[in-house]
């Protein structure tokens, strides 16, 4: 059989190029190559071109240059006299905090969205159905635009909340929300001991994990079940709050207060931030919620019941049976999700949050004309933290992997 | 066996049916089911009925008590007297705004409305597989005449360029036999060769007054340029999407790796970044002196980025063909054109069709970011010219409840259709 496909050796022709499926691939990549090569080569004479007709040059010095402006939102130390560079820093942590928060709130809001959509409730199912279909098929521009309508237009001055017969008060005594963004309480750290309470919630919160997993691993290996919820509940609290009464109570709080025209201390988060986060997160929390019921649909209902007719529990099916599946498939999209936030947070500089598009890719940009050198590195920046998530992704999907033949 | 009347206690006439308990049927039953079937439930039943209702009492004063016909944001405080109320007269004065933007001639609105009209009789035949294949000559049509509506000017441009494609699409017809590569490139060329002559004609012979005026550009804006780039944007990626994909799926490295690079620095970027450089780069990287339309550079970028998304749902679809499938489109003889068009494309854009829309509606969304660049669409319209000007400042809740309600009726039907779409197209028996 072989003797008969066997292509004849050694007569190579110049036609085979075309004609031959072996060599034509090669004719294929070649031609692809070169015109790749010519384009790139046609866009950087034609840059090179402008950028002489116009004086201009390609560098970076300008990042070391002065910025001149000023940023509301400070997460590290910044003035008017910082570099370009630390301007563009500013905005990168700016973008993280609110992509950051935005990822929690929109899993948080569309896990449930997505278990009540299932839920045999028929008023509150709709009312899901609803909220998702809403938020889904309307611009995430428009509701970032009406959220931040609502912070800077329906919300009283902080000049409302003076006097005797002020027409706003605060909640608790603790939250304002004006229209120049909302005042909360914020944590203060008082000295080394305050730090130890912090270490040791955060010992205490590593402490519930191992033991749930330690919980797990017993009940694998021996069948024995341990109790996990109320150590979990009391390793959160007792070793934090013994810790805290001890030392002295070293963490405060630091209550806004009205002094003046404005509120004075607290944690102020403007207005912009605000929008900036619910939208990402009410919006992206719709397309959550979809994910997650076609993730809990996509587990077959005899799962359920050769559970059941194993002797298992509602909750008990959930959590060992269901849930690890459906997570397989939940995750994968929910990642793009989180994507997904941080790219629509450049969407800040239509609320003027300062975020690395606004910073960077806006007033630097402007101010320097280096548009090239500043768009390419913001660029970078999104191409960075796309290409690390997805490696996150890439990571988490081989693990959960099913282990076929 | 016997005589039923001889066993006395055996009643013989068969009792009126009774009404069910009145707590298994009607509408008890179904509260009791669907509502109140737990206690927790019960109370997420409340919590919900009472949003409902603060939802609604605060919504439906605002919305029955809205006025529609005043000049300005003044007037309808004066008219409302600190009711509660919307003042939506500014959809009645502005709506041509809205839709049409504030440059585009009053007097032609006729024209893109046509071709809106127009747009859902194009695609009726791309949408219903039922209808007539004829309907398909005028979807091949409607680009050119869509142009022709909505930018007027000389009828000769679109026939010129409606004439290039014919050339090219026979040049194709002739060669493709032979080779679908020579076909191709072939017909691309001649295409070329076409337009180019066509360019010096249109030049000679363009009347001094066309019968349709034309409309620059730079006069777009409202909600029909939304429509615009969503539509030409969504039909051009498409195409490019398909090649892209098929190139990620090719085993010649070179081209795998100039489509994964492609695709891959596209899919990480936001828009905005792709719009900033359509705004303020690309100038840099064209010949010196050409300048051309930022919308068409809008276009552009836009449809590069759909065009990497749709890459890649494509690309799920093709991974999830049986490869039983290529093994038989190779096992017939037919060569990769060949083999793409008859048996592997069609198979795997019906699985990708829901990926498809989904980026299809996604992308249309995001035509609203053009705002951030100062083009007019109809997010840019209602924050620019309209609520800074004096008599409409402050209409928030109004304006932007027509926009939201503009874009929930398109993305909401496209998705609708989809769903219908998918299952007519369901082939297995589940």
């Amino acid at each position: 059989m072989t003797s008969v496909t066997d292509p004849p050796k050694g007569s190579f022709r110049l036609s085979m190029l075309i004609n031959d499926k072996r060599y034509r691939s090669y004719t294929f990549q070649f031609i692809a190559l070169i015109a790749v090569i010519a384009f790139m080569a046609y866009l950087g004479i034609n840059l090179v071109r402008n950028l002489a007709a116009q004086g201009l040059n390609i560098s970076f010095g300008f990042l070391g240059d002065p910025a001149g402006y000023d940023i509301n939102q400070r997460p590290v130390e910044y003035d008017s006299q910082s570099p370009h560079l630390r301007a563009a820093i500013v905005g990168i942590l700016n973008t993280l905090i609110v992509a950051f928060l935005a990822c929690v709130t929109a899993t948080v809001l569309g896990v449930i969205a997505g278990v009540l959509r299932l839920s045999n409730n028929w008023v509150v199912s709709k009312l899901m159905a609803i909220y998702v279909e809403m938020f889904r098929n309307v611009p995430v521009l428009i509701w970032i635009i009406i959220i931040f309508s609502i912070m800077s237009v329906s919300m009283p001055a902080p000049r409302a909340f003076r006097g005797d017969n002020a027409t706003s008060s605060m909640l608790f005594d603790a939250f304002a929300f004006t229209n120049r963004g909302v005042y909360a309480p914020a944590p203060v750290i008082d000295g080394a001991s305050g730090w130890i309470v912090i270490a040791v919630f955060i010992l205490s919160v590593v402490g519930i994990f191992s033991y749930r997993k330690y919980a797990t691993k017993r009940l694998y290996a021996t069948g024995q079940l341990l109790p996990t919820f109320w150590p979990s509940v009391g390793l959160f609290f007792v070793p934090t709050l013994l810790f805290y009464f001890i030392l002295g109570r070293p963490v405060t709080l630091d209550y806004p207060s009205l002094q003046g025209f404005n509120f004075q201390g607290g944690l102020q988060l403007r207005g912009s931030l605000i929008a900036l986060w619910f939208a990402l997160a009410i919006y992206t929390g719709a397309f959550i919620a979809e994910n997650v019921r076609a993730g809990i649909q996509a587990i077959s209902k005899g799962q359920t019941e050769a559970a059941a007719s194993l002797g298992l529990r509602p909750g008990r099916i959930m959590n060992l049976v269901i849930l690890p599946q459906a997570l397989r498939v939940i995750i994968p999209p929910l990642i793009s999700q989180y994507l997904n936030i941080t790219k629509n947070s450049s969407l800040a500089i239509a609320v003027g949050y300062m975020d690395v598009t606004a910073t960077l890719g806006g007033i630097t940009l402007n101010q320097t004309g280096r548009a090239i050198e500043a768009i390419l590195l913001l660029m970078l920046f999104y191409l960075t933290i796309s290409l690390l998530i997805s490696a996150v992704m890439n990571l988490y999907n081989n693990s959960v992997k099913l282990q076929e033949r | 066996m016997s005589d039923n009347n001889s066993v006395a206690f055996v009643r013989t006439e068969t009792l009126p049916e009774l009404p069910p308990p009145a707590s298994e049927a009607g509408a008890i039953k179904w509260m009791r089911e669907n509502l109140f079937s737990s206690i927790p439930n019960g109370i997420l039943t409340l919590v919900s009925l009472y949003v409902i209702y603060l939802v609604v009492t605060f919504v439906a004063p605002w919305l029955v008590n809205g006025i529609w016909n005043t000049n300005s944001l003044a007037e309808c405080r004066e008219i409302l007297d600190g009711a509660t109320g919307a003042c939506f007269s500014v959809i009645s004065e502005r709506w041509n705004q809205l839709l049409f933007g504030f440059s585009y001639p009053s007097e032609f609105y006729w024209r893109p409305g046509l071709a809106f009209l127009l747009l859902f009789v194009a695609a009726a035949p791309v949408m219903f597989f039922d209808l007539p294949r004829k309907l398909l000559i005028f979807t091949g049509l409607y680009p050119f005449l869509a142009y022709w509506l909505i930018w007027g000017g000389t009828i000769f441009t679109p026939l010129f360029a409606l004439l290039g494609l014919v050339v090219g699409y026979f040049v194709y017809a002739r060669y493709v036999k032979d080779s679908f590569a020579m076909g191709f490139f072939g017909g691309v060329i001649a295409a070329f060769i076409a337009w180019y002559i066509g360019g010096f004609i249109v030049g000679a012979i363009a009347p001094e007054n066309p019968l349709l005026e034309a409309v620059q550009s730079r006069n777009m804006g409202g909600f029909m340029l939304n429509m615009i780039l969503g539509v030409v944007c969504v039909s051009l990626s498409l195409p490019l999407g398909i090649v892209l994909a098929l190139g990620r799926q090719s085993d010649m490295p070179i081209i795998k790796w100039i489509c994964v690079v492609f695709i891959e620095f596209i899919r990480g970027v936001p828009l905005i970044t792709l719009l900033f450089v359509a705004n303020v780069v690309l100038a840099f990287f064209l010949p010196p002196g050409t300048t051309f339309d930022l919308i068409l550079r809008v276009i552009i970028m836009i449809t590069m980025f759909s065009a990497a998304y749709i890459a890649e749902v494509i690309r799920g679809g093709l991974a999830a063909l049986p490869k039983g499938q290529y093994e038989a489109a190779d096992s017939l003889g037919l060569d990769y054109p060949q083999a793409m068009r008859l048996i592997i494309l069609p198979q795997a854009l019906k699985i990708s069709i829901p990926g498809i829309v989904n980026v299809a509606v996604g992308l249309f969304k995001d035509t609203t970011l053009v705002s951030v660049i100062s083009m007019f669409d109809l997010v840019g319209m209602i924050r620019g010219p309209i609520l800074s000007s004096t008599d409409w400042n402050g209409v928030y809740w109004e304006l932007f409840m027509a926009a939201s309600v503009l874009f929930f009726v398109v993305c909401y039907g496209i998705s609708q259709y989809s769903q219908w779409l998918e299952r007519r197209l369901a082939t297995d028996h589940r």
